[in-house]
Formats: C-alpha cells, sequence, structure tokens
C-alpha cells in the first residue's frame, strides 16, 4: 500500500481519537502547554534582553593605535589589509590630528599645550563582523601582529559580561527546556499507555486479522505528535499573551534609559520550531510506550 | 495443505495440551474437528493461525513450516487464514460494516472494491442491508454471522473456527454449519471444531477427534 495513503488512514485515526475524548484531548494539551511555555518564554526574554543590550551599549569596536613612527605609507598598509579582512564590518581611520582635536574638543588642550609636539598616534576604529568574544579575541590577535600596530584595545570587557550572561541564562532555559520535554515525554508515554490498555480488544482482533507491528503502531505515533503539537500551540498562545501583557511596561522600562523597545513574541520560524519539537517529544513519548507496551501483547 | 506431524503443546508447570499429534488435511475438504472440553481443539486450531507454538513437532501449511515462523511474517499468514473464534470478537463499538471491513482496511484494500466485498460477505451470511446496525443490536447467532463475515471477506483458501456455535442454541447452531458447508462447497478447505458431534453429520465430513492431548479418532463419518 502507498505509503502515504497508510499514514494518511493513521492520521485520520488520531484525529478520530483525540475527538473521540475532547476534554481529555483539551488537558493534556493544557499540560503539555503550560509546561512548554516556560522554556519558550526563557528564550524569547534571553531573544529580547539581547536585543536591548544591543540597543542601550551600540556595537562594540576595536581601536589599532599605530606606532608613532608610521608613515602614510604604513597607514595605507594598514587600511589595505582591513579591507581585505573578512570579519571586519566596517572601519575608519582616526588621523593624529584629528584625534588631537578631539581631545581639545573634550577639554584636554591646556594639557596638551604643554607637550610642544602631538604625542598621539594614528588609529583605526573596526567594527567587527559579529559579536562573539571568540571574534574580538582572534582579531586582537591578529591586529596585534600585525607591522606598525603598537597596540590593540578590545573593548570586549561588556560583551564578554553580557554573552557569559545571556550563555548563562541560555544553559538554565536550556535545563528547564530538557527537564520540562522529559515531563512531556512522561505525560506521552502515560496517555499511549491507558490508550493501548483501552484499545487492547481492538489491538488483539486487529492481530488475529492480520495486522501487522507498524499498523497498530502507526495511529498511536500520531497521536503522540497531534498531542505534542497541540501542546506546543497552547505554548505559543501563553507566550504571546505574556509579551502582550509585558510588552507596555518593558517599553516603559528601556525609554528610562533612553532606548526605544518593544518586547517581541516568537516569529513564524521561531513558532514552527517550538510546534515541531514539541510534535518530536509526542512521537518519542508514544514511540518509547507503544515499543515497551505493545510488546508484552503476543497475541 | 495443512501437515501436523507429531506436534506436542506443552506448558510450564507440566500440562500437556497435544501429545504428539499427526494428520493431514487437503485442499477443499471438510474437517470437523471434536472432542470433550480441554482435549486440545482450540490449542491445535490456535497453532495453524500461529497464536500458539508447537513444544515439538512442526505444523505446514502449504508445504511451508509455520512452527519457528518469524513474528513479522505471522501476519501475512493469518491473512490467508479465515479465523472464527468461540467468542465473536467483534468491536462494539463499530458498525457490522465497519467490523467486516477491518481486514480489508489492514491489508490495504481499494475503497470502493472493499466496500462491494462487504456486502457481498454480509449477503453471503444472510446480513445483507444490515452494516449501519450496530453488532450489540444483533442477536448471538447474528453477530456470529457478522464474525463469519468478517473472516470470509479477504476471500481465504482455509477458513477456521473454533466452536463457533457453542453459545448458540441449536436453531442458530444448525444455520451456521450449514453456511460453513456452502462455504466448503464453493472451493475453501474448511476445518471447525465443535463439542457438538451431531451438529455437522449430515454433511458427511471427515472427523478429527481428540482426546487428552491424542488423536484417537480420524475418519469419514
Amino acid at each position: 500500500m502507498n505509503w502515504l495513503v497508510v499514514h494518511a488512514r493513521a492520521f485520520a485515526q488520531a484525529v478520530v481519537r483525540l475527538a473521540s475524548q475532547p476534554l481529555g484531548t483539551l488537558l493534556s494539551a493544557m499540560v503539555v502547554g503550560i509546561a512548554l511555555s516556560l522554556p519558550a518564554a526563557g528564550f524569547v526574554l534571553l531573544d529580547n534582553v539581547a536585543t536591548l543590550a544591543r540597543g542601550v551599549s551600540g556595537t562594540p569596536e576595536i581601536s589599532l593605535f599605530l606606532e608613532q613612527s608610521a608613515g602614510a605609507g604604513e597607514v595605507g598598509e594598514i587600511a589595505r589589509r582591513l579591507q581585505h579582512e573578512a570579519e571586519v564590518a566596517s572601519f575608519r581611520h582616526v588621523g593624529r590630528d584629528e584625534a588631537l582635536l578631539q581631545l581639545e574638543r573634550g577639554g584636554l588642550g591646556d594639557v596638551l599645550g604643554g607637550l610642544g609636539s602631538n604625542p598621539l598616534p594614528d588609529a583605526f576604529v573596526v567594527t567587527p563582523r559579529g559579536e562573539s568574544p571568540e571574534l574580538y579575541e582572534r582579531l586582537h590577535a591578529r591586529f596585534t601582529s600585525w607591522p606598525a600596530v603598537e597596540h590593540v584595545q578590545l573593548d570586549s570587557a561588556w560583551v564578554q559580561r553580557l554573552h557569559a550572561l545571556l550563555g548563562l541564562g541560555r544553559s538554565v532555559v536550556l535545563l528547564l527546556a530538557g527537564l520540562l520535554g522529559f515531563a512531556l515525554v512522561i505525560v506521552t508515554f502515560n496517555t499511549i499507555r491507558l490508550q493501548i490498555l483501552t484499545l487492547r480488544h481492538e489491538i488483539d482482533v486487529s492481530r488475529l486479522l492480520g495486522a501487522t507491528d507498524p499498523f497498530i503502531r502507526r495511529p498511536f505515533y500520531w497521536f503522540g505528535i497531534l498531542q505534542g503539537a497541540l501542546g506546543g500551540l497552547v505554548a505559543l498562545a501563553t507566550v504571546w499573551l505574556t509579551v502582550e501583557a509585558l510588552g507596555p511596561p518593558a517599553a516603559s522600562l528601556a525609554a528610562t534609559y533612553g532606548a526605544v523597545f518593544s518586547l517581541s513574541g516568537p516569529g513564524a520560524r521561531e513558532a514552527l520550531v517550538i510546534v515541531a519539537f514539541a510534535g518530536f517529544l509526542g512521537w518519542l513519548g508514544s514511540a518509547i510506550s507503544v515499543r515497551r507496551h505493545l510488546a508484552e501483547r503476543l497475541v | 495443505m495443512i501437515t501436523f506431524d507429531r506436534v506436542v503443546k506443552s506448558y510450564p508447570g507440566g500440562y500437556t495440551a497435544l501429545a504428539g499429534v499427526s494428520f493431514e488435511i487437503r485442499h477443499g475438504e471438510l474437517v470437523v474437528l471434536s472432542g470433550h472440553s480441554g482435549a486440545g481443539k482450540s490449542t491445535l486450531l490456535k497453532m495453524i493461525a500461529a497464536i500458539e507454538r508447537p513444544s515439538s513437532g512442526s505444523v505446514k501449511i502449504n508445504g511451508q513450516d509455520i512452527s519457528h515462523l518469524k513474528r513479522t511474517a505471522i501476519p501475512y499468514l493469518r491473512r490467508s487464514l479465515g479465523l472464527v473464534l468461540q467468542e465473536s470478537r467483534l468491536l462494539f463499538d463499530r458498525s457490522v460494516y465497519q467490523n467486516v471491513l477491518l481486514p480489508l482496511v489492514i491489508t490495504g484494500h481499494p475503497p470502493r472494491d472493499a466496500a462491494k466485498r462487504v456486502a457481498a460477505a454480509l449477503e453471503r451470511v444472510g446480513l445483507g442491508g444490515r452494516g449501519r446496525e450496530m453488532p450489540a443490536g444483533l442477536s448471538g447467532g447474528e453477530q456470529q454471522r457478522v464474525a463469519i463475515a468478517r473472516a470470509i471477506v479477504n476471500r481465504p483458501a482455509v477458513l477456521i473456527a473454533d466452536e463457533p456455535t457453542a453459545h448458540l442454541d441449536s436453531a442458530y447452531a444448525d444455520e451456521i454449519a450449514k453456511l460453513f458447508k456452502s462455504f466448503n462447497e464453493a472451493g475453501v478447505t474448511v476445518l471447525v471444531s465443535t463439542h457438538d458431534d451431531k451438529l455437522f453429520a449430515e454433511y458427511r465430513p471427515r472427523r478429527l477427534v481428540l482426546g487428552k492431548g491424542f488423536l484417537i479418532g480420524g475418519m469419514s463419518s
């Protein structure tokens, strides 16, 4: 029989089983959905915090200070190298005269005037393509090795701190997702176990009439997938409602730091990932349950 | 077609249901398996459907030894048999039509042809036009007829029935016996167990008589 037809039948059977017990289906979807909404909300929160942090602190940069003796040729060589760097998004040259002018405007004109000559070197301010601490460390090492470069200043302390915090947050959310995902697997495992007990007569009769194991198992797999996916939808709805409720106060808070910020919920791609992940966990729970409980029946 | 060769079936605890049974059933035969309760009739029939496995000896169907058949191959063996058990084993939450349709769903029959086959099977057992009824609303005899329709809907070459008239009064039982005879006349090999010696007498079937796990008679009546 056609693979698609076989699965379409099993899918239809699973839908009928779900629809035949609406209250049970709703309660299971709620349990799964509430369990999944915690990690889903966690990921959304982390995403928003990362966006907010970028908005408040601006994009981190790397400053290259050349040797005092560096001439126009060496400045040109550094500019040429930066142009060919794939990991550099943009850069600008700050000439020694421009740097001096900036300091004078900043109120240090008197101090610098006493020195007689301009002590400031030529410099380049580089914006890397990305924000990972590893990228900053890599570029730092590379720039330091270039000729005529005296000092490379890495403005990465806050980047590292932010990434460490976000990393910690992600770990906590992943741990939570793992634990609650495990709970989802257990919920599905138990639901399928009860289904197998309820349908044992039908299973036995089907086997006596020549039903293969895959024929019997498929509707249970689909049941698990559908129950998980329904739970995923409940989780999404919960997250979206939460975002709607917390959006205005979050925007007000950001405004006090001079940032324009609006809390955003999961996009279409994230929504799909959440529902698919929930469906996968549902399938996993049903697969384990079916393997364990159908194997016990050898009619 | 069906060959039992020194088949023994023992259970843990020492009980022996079959103690070295040998016989052969040829294509197109009507065979009645009789014997008292506990004689081993059900065990013997279950072995043909691979529900039970022999402790020793061999069971062959069309030359294929099914004694050690792989678990994954068993469904395909059962699809070639029509199986009627003592209890009708119907699904009571489904209509008569859906019950008879089930073997065709399992084998993935095209829906249009399946509908025709179900209608024909129900007609054959005298339940034409009653497909929409639920099994609970039928009498015991009618329920057994539905089970028989379900067994023949796949057009099996062999029909095996384990005490199909056990819970029926004599009038219903005679009707069921007549049905089995009609299938046999259509070329189906029929093996039916009963403890009622008179039930199939008028059709002069070949009889196999079991007693305490031994074949104590195997002759034409």
